[in-house]
């Protein structure tokens, strides 16, 4: 294990509890009717993302699934453009035409949020053609979830990523369920590492409840595939707390309250806290003005979307085709 | 009569229909344990087990044509679109095998196929979940292509869709699912292409599929307070077209306002107008008024889809310019 790069403690936790904090308000949000359509939160899974993304350099690219909030956030995407873009305010990051599943912050590198199963994989594996095509050093972050595996898409690309030694890392957030139904009714691979075997792509696992652990992984696996110039997969298991998305119950037929509460006590957010407090890194006081300091940025996030203009209906047309 | 829920004459018709023949059979992503993600299916799993409703993975490609080759060699398979935007990663094995198969093999095979699920807008969904792609499916020779807007014929169309031996697209939509009308109960079907004239009125046609057909409704009843006695006709099968019964209602009333909610260019009701001037032009007195979507991915924002799509005031807007009053 790199010991070299200290980790940003500090920095991940207030990440990972920004992400919570804010996909809070935004579940209230969308129950009282301010935010519409789908809105997959990613409460419980916030390490993955925040691990992940801490690790990479400015000029590396992230391109993720619709369960997009905490990458974007992750990425520095400004939580009022975010929350503005899930009320659909011409202020958000996609001027309100995308919506919760379709962030875009192109000015970070964060090449979107894609709503196609699967779909996002593909061009992911096309930025990373581009950045060798055009010599560059930077590294693809592709999300997708474990119910992507399966797909087409995903395969194809896996087989050209190592072909052609592209510079990607494939990163399968395994949350243990597409929708309501558990991997193992999904895919014949069990172990999704043998899909990466498969294609001769180096695999590794990751805790995804522990973002100390994520980052340090995340950072060697980023940086020898910027080195050798050649794809990686890795596979981080996590877990998520609540429904699919805001119209999908948190519990039912495919898995029990207590199975949800057994995965909370693995909070990443609890265990980096408790980490932190025992290292005497942080005291509780400290972690009281983190708290109260995220929620003035929430809070300010919400007040910033609710304040913001619809997009002029002149928008309509616009952005459809390059004048 | 009882009254049911779209959904839930969906649901008779395919029970009826597998209760009938064991060669039906239902697959699709989310339909058994899940109850389905609009629970279509609710309940079917329990009736008929793992062999006949089907889970699969989130492989559009490989079950869509799973169902293909599963029906050349005689079973009937009912595929589940969760929605019809994912529908676009099946079009391969819908277009160059579903509906080629019976051509290449000089009509050695047939393939007695339904793909079924919701398509269009559905509140706030954004452009990749809110398209209508009938016309997509429309442009194919060999594919039935339906479109039910209400229970009743949400049940007898696709009874007759699951019986019928050649593909059969079947165009439901989230909206209507949960409306609800009379639906005859057990053994009751309805032709594939043939058209209903849902209200008659004198001085103009209104023709809409699906939930587009419950906004032509609601407009005629606000045209009616302001004199204008529009004929409702509700296509119910886009291909092939009941040319009749469409001909039949221009020949009344003179003028014409098709509405769709997909994209305007090559759209079905670009089809319905061809058509119409090729078999009537003698009997119109005014151009055809396409009201379709505006020509946009559709956006999330709030008053952009409400822009983006069809509505009652567009609707009135080209009445109004048919009847040039
Ligand atoms: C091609 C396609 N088919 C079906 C869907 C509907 N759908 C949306 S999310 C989802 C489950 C995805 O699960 P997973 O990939 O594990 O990601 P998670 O939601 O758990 O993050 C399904 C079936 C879709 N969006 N795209």
């Amino acid at each position: 294990m790199m010991t070299s790069n200290p980790i940003p403690r500090h920095l991940l936790l207030r990440q990972m509890i920004l992400i919570r904090r804010f996909e809070e308000r935004a579940a209230e949000m969308y129950a009282l009717g301010k935010i519409a359509g789908f809105c997959h939160l990613y409460i419980g899974e916030e390490a993955v993302a925040v691990g992940a993304i801490s690790a990479t350099r400015e000029e590396d690219y992230i391109v993720t699934s619709y369960r997009d909030h905490g990458h974007a956030l992750a990425r520095g995407a400004s939580p009022n453009q975010v929350m503005a873009e899930l009320f659909g305010k011409a202020t958000g990051v996609s001027k309100g035409k995308g919506g919760s599943m379709h962030l875009f912050d192109v000015a970070r590198n964060f090449m979107g949020g894609y709503a196609i199963v699967g779909g996002h994989i593909p061009i992911a594996t096309g930025i990373a053609f581009a950045m060798k095509y055009l010599e560059k050093d930077a590294v693809v972050l592709c999300f997708f979830g474990e119910g992507a595996v399966p797909s087409g898409a995903f395969h194809e690309s896996l087989n050209l990523a190592a072909l052609w030694k592209l510079p990607v890392v494939y990163i399968c957030e395994n949350n243990r369920y597409g929708m309501g139904t558990p991997v193992e009714r999904a895919s014949a691979l069990y172990d999704i590492g043998n899909a990466a075997r498969a294609y001769d792509i180096p695999f590794h696992q990751v805790d995804g409840m522990s973002v100390t652990a994520a980052y340090q992984q995340m950072k060697e696996v980023i940086e020898s595939v910027r080195v050798y110039k050649r794809p990686s997969f890795v596979e981080a298991r996590t877990y998520r707390y609540m429904g699919h998305s805001m119209s999908d119950p948190a519990h039912g037929h495919y898995r029990t309250k207590a199975e949800i509460d057994e995965h909370k006590k693995n909070d990443p957010i609890f265990q980096l806290t408790q980490e932190m407090i025992q290292a005497s890194e942080m005291t509780p006081s400290d972690l009281t003005k983190m708290e109260a300091e995220i929620a003035g940025i929430v809070q300010e996030a919400v007040d910033f979307a609710e304040a913001s203009p619809e997009p002029a209906l002149s928008a309509l047309t616009e952005d459809v085709w390059v004048e | 009569m009882p009254v049911l829920a779209y959904r839930d004459a969906l649901r008779a018709a395919m029970r009826e229909e597998m209760r009938r023949d064991p060669n039906v059979f239902l697959m699709g992503e989310e339909v058994g344990f899940y109850n389905g993600a609009f629970k279509v299916s609710r309940g079917m799993l329990d009736e008929f087990g793992q062999k006949r409703v089907i889970d699969t993975p989130i492989t559009e490609a490989a079950f869509t044509g799973i169902g293909i080759g599963a029906a050349m060699v005689g079973l009937r398979p009912i595929i589940e679109m969760m929605t019809f935007n994912f529908a676009i990663l099946a079009l391969d094995q819908i277009i160059n095998n579903a509906v080629k198969v019976r051509s290449m093999s000089g009509g050695q095979l047939s393939v007695p196929i339904v793909i079924r699920g919701p398509g269009g807008s559905a509140l706030r969904l954004a452009a990749q979940h809110s398209q209508s792609l009938e016309s997509l499916f429309c442009h194919i020779p060999g594919l039935k292509v339906i479109a039910p807007s209400h229970p009743r014929d949400a049940k007898g169309l696709l009874k007759s869709a699951i019986r019928d031996d050649n593909p059969v697209i079947c165009f439901e939509a989230q909206a209507l699912y949960g409306t609800t009308g009379e639906v005859p109960e057990g053994e009751y079907t309805l032709p594939i292409g043939k058209a209903q004239v849902r209200r008659e009125g004198a001085d103009v046609t209104l023709i809409g599929w699906s939930k587009m057909q419950l906004l032509c409704m609601k407009t005629a009843e606000q045209l009616s307070e302001e004199g204008i006695d529009a004929e409702v006709i509700d296509p119910c099968t886009l291909r092939p077209l009941d040319m009749e019964t469409l001909v039949n209602s221009v020949r009344k009333t003179h003028r014409v306002v098709i509405v769709e909610e997909a994209w305007p260019y090559a759209g079905v009701s670009a089809e319905i107008a061809d058509r119409i001037y090729y078999n009537a032009l003698g009997f119109l007195d005014a151009p055809i008024e396409r009201v379709t979507g505006e020509d946009v991915p559709i956006p999330y924002a709030k008053n952009l889809e409400a822009a983006a799509l069809p509505s009652a005031a567009k609707i009135t807007a080209a009445v109004k310019k048919v009847m040039y009053s």
